[in-house]
């Protein structure tokens, strides 16, 4: 247990792990949901320190990693036009399109700008009201709050040089569609915390009840995914499967209702592509039709473009939890952060690049020499 | 980008019609809107993602959260240049961001 000196309260640590050792006598397979959730796990170690038994498996929950391929070509044909300013958080910076990424469109000519907050980029589309101000709105119920602000506020201010990129997803449909597939072997889910701040957890009892499943809200540090872990154990091991909030600091029943009432007026719900898993219905938003004019596809009618995957890149079963990101045979060679296959290798909440960070040395001693440092 | 940091409201107006904050993390001040949170006051802590307050917070769990996220480096993965960062990544120039074993070590 070398990486438990590392947590907050080793010794609160110590005892959550005691726990879910002495409950757990059966193998059981969590899924956390959410790639920041992976990210920490991976990081400390916990799936190291859990029993045998208790397997995690990392799931889809990183918002950079499943915008479909065909959505960041149509973000850099927008970022490439003379005409626009195209503004994105920095995690979309590097993930792959078919032949380029921001990154070089943007040493090619294109006026691409990392903002902090989708706010920004409203403030630079009213210092240019000569350009064309795009925000690439992507992300999970978490995000989609700002992004909808921020469309709300362009109407309201008559703002028609500001558009908005969208390519929103939501958790629930994504875990029905898990627990759908044939090959699921998911027994029970870590919900991701911030999503549930702002939803609450009124979507989650029909899905325990459907799939029989235990879903044990969760939130993003080493000792909160312990707890989450624990109270999922317990569950599993007495037969349960109920919707429990292991993260009451930041989570309320009803999440927050400001923004769920901004997300239904300036969102509705949409069938969206995955990227490296496919269409899940229902599993997105788009502007509503009263703000359908500030839908950038639209504007820049780039509605048709369409797109293939690399072969080689395995990031939709790894995104499932089909198979762990060091059982792909381009991980770490022909793939690195460097030179990503997919954008599971890009961003931080990537299960990819997690395991590239703090796990290509344990889990591919054969490859190291084929894998330089980056 | 998925990450949620507590913040500390030292300052609050009205812009535009839109309630704003000027929330401090642990150093790094930003503006913040407070339209989901409208009650929030000076002195109180929130959850703050991408510039949106999403939560309110309770202070001590709220220190501890940034304490936690200092020492990780996870500040400044948030509210460092992304620029830098990316070209890093891309292997341009050597930076903060190329993420290997001594980098990790040293923090």
């Amino acid at each position: 247990m070398k990486y438990i000196d590392e947590f907050q309260d080793p010794e609160l640590a110590r005892r959550l792990l005691d726990d879910i050792h002495a409950t757990a006598t059966r193998p059981w397979a969590l899924m956390e949901v959410c790639g920041g959730q992976t990210h920490t796990i991976i990081r400390h170690g916990i799936d190291q320190l859990l029993p045998d038994t208790v397997e995690l498996i990392h799931g889809p929950g990183c918002p950079v990693c499943v915008t479909p391929l065909e959505v960041i070509d149509k973000a850099l044909e927008i970022a490439a036009r003379p005409d626009v300013i195209f503004c994105s958080f920095g995690d979309m910076l590097r993930v792959p399109g078919t032949d380029r990424d921001l990154f070089r469109v943007r040493s090619e000519g294109g006026d691409v700008r990392v903002v902090y907050s989708p706010l920004d980029a409203l403030k630079i589309a009213r210092q240019n009201p000569d350009r064309e101000v795009v925000f690439f709105g992507i992300g999970f119920e978490t995000t989609a709050p700002p992004n909808a602000m921020t469309v709300y506020q362009a109407r309201k201010h008559r703002i028609p040089n500001f558009s908005l990129l969208v390519s929103h997803v939501r958790v629930p449909p994504a875990i029905e569609a898990i627990m759908t597939s044939p090959s699921c072997r998911v027994q029970a889910f870590l919900a991701a915390g911030h999503v549930c701040s702002v939803m609450g957890m009124d979507e989650y009892p029909a899905l325990a009840e459907r799939f029989r499943v235990p879903i044990v809200v969760t939130g993003f540090e080493p000792l909160d995914l312990l707890e989450g872990i624990r109270r999922t154990v317990r569950q599993l091991e007495r037969g349960e499967h109920t919707v429990d909030n292991a993260y009451p600091r930041a989570v309320r029943a009803g999440g927050n209702p400001a923004a769920r009432a901004m997300l239904d007026d300036v969102f509705e719900v949409t069938d969206r592509a995955w990227r490296g898993i496919g269409t899940i219905p229902d599993s997105g938003w788009r502007l509503s039709a009263r703000y359908r004019d500030f839908d950038a596809e639209h504007r820049f009618s780039v509605e048709n473009i369409a797109t293939r995957e690399p072969a080689a890149c395995r990031s939709g079963e790894v995104l499932q939890g089909q198979i762990k990101p060091h059982q792909c045979e381009a991980f770490g060679t022909t793939c690195t952060p460097r030179t990503p296959l997919g954008a599971t290798m890009v961003s931080s909440e990537g299960a990819c690049a997690a395991y590239y960070l703090y796990r290509r040395l344990g889990v591919t001693p054969t490859k190291l020499e084929a894998s330089p440092v980056a | 980008m998925c990450l949620a940091v507590p913040g500390k409201v030292v300052d609050i107006e009205e812009r535009d019609g839109t309630r704003m904050a000027t929330v401090d993390f642990g150093g790094v001040v930003k503006e913040v809107c407070l339209e989901y949170v409208p009650d929030l006051a000076v002195g109180e802590y929130a959850i703050v993602h991408v510039g949106f307050a999403l939560q309110r917070l309770d202070e001590e769990s709220a220190r501890q959260t940034l304490a936690l996220f200092e020492e990780l480096g996870l500040l400044q993965e948030e509210f460092g240049d992304p620029w830098e960062a990316a070209a890093a990544e891309a292997g341009t120039v050597p930076g903060p961001a190329v993420k290997d074993e001594a980098q990790e070590a040293q923090r």
